[in-house]
């Protein structure tokens, strides 16, 4: 039987290095959710004011960052923004911007799309009612819109994890990286590791995003 | 912007849009049929198959396209499965989309109610009609959004092929920038070019959203 990997992950610190790569990955997705998503519920806020210009403005930046690949964003970034501005960006930051602009892009959306899914009764009944601008928005509008928004949101969070994994291309040292390195440094031992190597990478990436989904899942069923 | 560069490379972008429509499509092909044979397994509730079915949607699901073509890539190899990088882009496209698609037709076929079955069958309809008049338009309707939003992910994912050194529009730009160091006009092309590829299917899903909206029943 050839060895496929598994001794080498149980090599040395082989399998604590992978977890510390994937936690590279990890801390850049939770520092991009944490700024994202107030940004991206204020953005969500304002694309549903009538004002014509910003209305303009915020969607032309929606599309755009929604259209275009989050590759293609990150060499935008990496390459192009200090290319042109000439400023210094490590790998981590250019990804850490790239992920906000997209988070919020993606969370005002849902904003967005969350808000308007109120029907237009529930305004008119509570102001029937009697309550200020303020309360029907404490009262009414926000409970209800958050009720869809959270499952969403944390659905956010698994893809932006999982977007991660595109930062090995601007040369970040996360999780694939190290699974490319501790395979190169294995290469003459045991020629068959990338076999296990990566279906470790993928089941890492497994476990740190499926609870997160069920939870998810779990919310959507219960509040619907 | 260094125009005659632009111009010198243009073609250089234009054979590599064709390979990624190509393999993106052929993805997106095979992506449905996988999707619409797991959606309907699901749907059938099929002793074990759905069990097999369910395991899949989760992993290809929870896991990056990037992580999974390494594995198909670089992996398998090593356990005597090798396969060519655009027949790997196409089988790794449609593994991931597979789960997609299918879970956008689960949720159109699960968002009709019973009723609407039970009233098909008290009009004497037999279950091929049911499906083809009552179940399947409605159902197609509801999908359509979540299938375009798809279709769209998907064409997205194919950046990163690069990765499995196919030569498409990222590889491209990556080879030029770092061959001539021309940055901006690399750069720009790779946006042009996704725009071409990306913005006509966009305005197609809005504009069938929009008039698909009135298909649903009692909405």
């Amino acid at each position: 039987m050839p060895d496929l990997g598994l001794e080498v992950l149980l090599k040395g610190k082989n399998m604590m290095r992978l977890i510390g790569g994937l936690g590279i990955a990890l801390k850049i997705s939770l520092i991009s959710v944490v700024v994202s998503i107030p940004l991206g519920i204020l953005l969500g806020a304002l694309m549903t004011w009538k004002n014509p210009i910003t209305k303009a403005i915020l969607r032309l930046y929606l599309e755009f960052i929604r259209i275009m690949p989050q590759m293609v964003l990150l060499f935008l970034v990496y390459f192009g923004s200090t290319r042109a501005f000439g400023w210094d960006l490590s790998g981590e930051t250019a990804s850490i911007i790239v992920f906000i602009l997209w988070g919020t892009a993606e969370m005002s959306d849902l904003v967005r799309g969350a808000l308007s899914s109120i029907p237009k009764h529930q305004y008119e009944s509570s102001e029937a009612l009697g309550l200020s601008k303020v309360q029907t928005y404490l009262y009414i509008i926000i409970p209800q819109t958050l009720r869809r928004l959270i499952p969403l949101s944390i659905n956010l969070i698994t893809r932006m994890i999982k977007t991660t994994s595109l930062i090995l291309m601007i040369g970040v040292v996360e999780v694939l990286k190290v699974a490319q390195q501790i395979i190169e440094a294995n290469r003459m031992a045991s020629p068959n590791a990338a076999f296990g190597i990566y279906l470790a990478v993928f089941l890492l990436y497994f476990l740190a995003c499926w609870p997160i989904s069920m939870l998810a899942k779990y919310l959507e069923k219960r509040w619907k | 912007m260094n125009w005659e560069f632009i111009m010198k490379y243009l073609p250089l972008y234009e054979k590599a849009a064709v390979l990624t429509v190509r393999i993106g499509l052929m993805g997106v092909v095979i992506a449905i049929i996988v999707g619409l044979i797991c959606a309907a397994i699901q749907y059938y509730k099929v002793p074990v198959l759905k069990h097999i079915v369910g395991i899949y949607i989760e992993l290809s699901r929870n896991t990056p396209l990037l992580v999974q073509l390494f594995f198909i890539y670089y992996g398998l190899p090593k356990v005597g499965i090798r396969t060519q990088a655009d027949v790997c882009g196409v089988i790794g496209l449609a593994f991931l989309g597979g789960s997609y698609m299918a879970e956008a037709f689960r949720s159109g076929l699960e968002a009709i109610e019973p009723i609407q079955a039970e009233s098909a069958m008290s009009l004497g309809m037999n279950r091929y009609q049911m499906m083809r008049y009552v179940i399947l338009p409605q159902a197609m309707s509801i999908s359509v959004p979540a299938f375009m939003a798809n279709v769209i992910f998907l064409l997205k994912e194919t950046s990163v092929f690069s990765a499995i050194s196919l030569m498409d529009l990222m590889f491209t730009a990556k080879d030029l920038i770092g061959l001539y160091y021309k940055t901006t006009e690399s750069l720009f092309l790779l946006v042009v070019f996704y725009l071409i590829i990306l913005l006509p299917i966009s305005i197609l899903g809005s504009i069938l959203e929009r008039r698909l909206r009135y298909a649903g029943f009692g909405a």
